[in-house]
């Protein structure tokens, strides 16, 4: 797309796009690109000098066992993420869509967790299933289970499913709610005339006309749990117990960090970049062509 | 609805309000907690309506902080407005100069520049941090106000939101200006930012609730306290072995935290759901 008119003169605009140009160029690709050389560095243990290794650091790091559990643990996470909020949200949009009263008010009240930052939201989380003092810890042990998400992994997993989706939901909420206002109600009446119930006109009428908006929130959530989560996890389980929570975002913040590995830190940064490139590919390309039948 | 059945419209109403009294329900408990001292808290028992320690603890809180603070928070909602206040305004303020000079003007390399800046979309922060560290250190940027603020200013989402705009803006209001003498910098303050307030408004609402709860960066360049903003500092006061946890005061903190964020989205709603359908476009 173009426009027709145009203001003449060139260093003017150069001037304008200058400020964002610098910022992009030196926050945004010189970085990038240290992070693409320093995969191929190994730096001695004082930092002082490095040498080029090749793919040295990428090999080292596909040798690690620690590197598939972050692998698998992110693959978990989002999905089991990615299910409950698409499900829940979904749920909630079309019980908002039906024509009831106080349907602005109930949007309301369901949007706000968007504001709540990620690390207090799992704090919130947290606070309410302490092992100790979690107002819903003793139903649960009442039940028979010991419950300690500070021990089990797959305790620790849930609490942090579980406070990643209850923030998401607002989000895909939203969007499930607009994408269903924008279905017209001609399709939906003839749809009804023809004899079906509002069961079968869900998945046969709206459910694949909704697609579109379901595909991208899917993009979205995967992203989102990918990167935002990071600081779910820091504030509630640490990575831990024994690493069972560590993701690959984690995985590069703890590994740089209080490792000091850079170069293998650089390394699983490259990859990440590639998986978000990937994932960014897919969305434009997909939501272009409308998954629609 | 195309019926009309009342079975159906119960459900409905049901199913919202389980839905909310399940969103509300953390927030609430936390609320609950900011009302009582530590030892109501630690023994399990809180009760599930409100204490008499409320004004105790919000005045401790935002004035003193708590044992592992080391800092009001109200301090730290300082640092916290001053970031995402700076967020804002900057990414706002970038974005809708290069959008102006991507969309109005036609200049060698102009192409190149757009994608430049679309590309960043792809690379979030977290896939770069430690190189971005090195730059801000190497800056002298460590424990500013600056260095918190300009590596977060750069993304191409609010160019993309002002060019898609300015798309839809006809034509004839330029030529109409140029026709009545008035230059760049005229056009652009007589005609485009008054037509534009809407999207600097909703993307101002999004871009601070953004700031207000960036989480790892502030973590990596904040070393001192008194740079600390609110969501970091949180996590400061549970880390701490599990018996010196001062839970009023870090859940009073909690509340603290969400407050300038929610009410933005519940006051500012249609601005706020505007500026998030538009910019994920």
């Amino acid at each position: 797309m173009e426009k027709r008119a145009h203001i003449s003169g060139w260093t003017l605009p150069l001037l304008l796009i200058l400020p964002q140009m610098a910022i992009t160029v030196v926050f945004f690709y010189w970085p990038a690109s240290q992070a693409i050389w320093q995969s191929f560095l190994r730096e001695d243990a004082f930092g002082l000098a490095s040498e080029f290794v090749g793919f040295e650091n990428y090999v080292f790091l596909f040798e690690q066992p620690e590197y598939y559990r972050a692998m698998v643990t992110t693959v978990i996470f989002s999905t089991l993420v990615a299910f409950f909020s698409l499900a829940c949200a979904l749920l909630l949009a079309t019980q908002a869509d039906k024509n009831i009263r106080a349907g602005q008010a109930f949007k309301t009240l369901l949007i706000w967790p968007y504001a709540v930052a990620p690390a207090i939201a799992g704090v919130l989380w947290l606070f309410m299933f302490h092992p100790t003092l979690g107002t819903l810890s003793r139903p649960i042990n009442a039940l028979g289970i010991n419950w300690n998400p500070m021990l089990n992994g797959n305790h620790a997993m849930t609490l942090l499913v579980l406070s990643a989706t209850w923030k998401q939901i607002s989000y895909n909420f939203l969007f499930f709610l607009a994408g269903l206002q924008s279905i017209p109600k001609s399709v939906i009446e003839a749809a009804a005339i023809d004899g079906a119930g509002p069961i079968r006109r869900f998945w046969t009428v709206i459910f694949p006309l909704l697609s579109p908006t379901t595909f991208f929130l899917l993009v979205v959530t995967i992203v989102y749990v990918f990167f935002e989560t990071f600081g779910i996890i820091d504030a509630v389980t640490g990575g831990g117990p024994a690493g069972q929570t560590t993701t690959l975002v984690y995985k590069v913040y703890a590994d740089g960090r209080l490792g000091g590995d850079l170069g293998g830190s650089a390394a699983q940064s490259v990859i990440l970049m590639i998986i978000v490139i990937a994932l960014t590919a897919v969305q434009f390309r997909y939501v272009e062509r409308k998954v629609q039948y | 609805m195309v019926e009309n059945r009342p079975f159906a419209q119960f459900m409905a109403y049901l199913t919202l309000a389980l839905g909310v009294v399940i969103v509300a329900f953390p927030v609430y408990l936390a609320i609950m907690a900011s009302t009582f001292d530590t030892a109501t808290i630690i023994n399990g028992n809180m009760p599930l309506v409100p204490g008499d320690q409320a004004a105790e603890n919000y005045s401790r809180t935002l004035f003193y902080g708590g044992m592992h603070a080391r800092q009001p928070v109200g301090m730290m909602m300082l640092n916290s407005m001053v970031m995402a206040m700076g967020i804002a305004v900057g990414k706002i303020l970038i974005s809708i100069l290069s959008a102006f000079a991507v969309v109005y003007f036609k200049f060698p390399f102009r192409k190149t520049a757009f994608w430049i800046i679309f590309i960043t979309l792809m690379l979030p922060v977290e896939v770069r941090i430690y190189p971005t560290y090195k730059i801000v250190a190497d800056l002298g940027l460590l424990d500013t106000y600056t260095g918190l603020i300009l590596p977060l200013i750069a993304s191409a989402t609010g160019t993309l939101l002002f060019r898609q705009f300015f798309m839809t803006i006809p034509d004839e209001l330029l030529e109409a200006s140029k026709i009545d003498g008035a230059g760049a910098f005229r056009f652009f303050k007589d005609t485009l930012l008054p037509l534009s307030l809407t999207t600097v408004a909703a993307l101002f609402v999004i871009q601070f609730i953004y700031g207000w709860n960036q989480y790892l960066w502030p973590l990596l360049i904040t070393t001192k306290s008194s740079m600390q903003t609110i969501v970091i500092g949180i996590k400061m006061m549970i880390t701490t072995t599990d018996a010196l946890t001062e839970w009023n005061v870090a859940m009073t903190t909690a509340v603290l935290a969400m407050l300038p964020p929610v009410l933005v989205v519940i006051f500012m709603q249609r601005l706020f759901v505007k500026g998030l359908v538009e910019t994920e476009k």
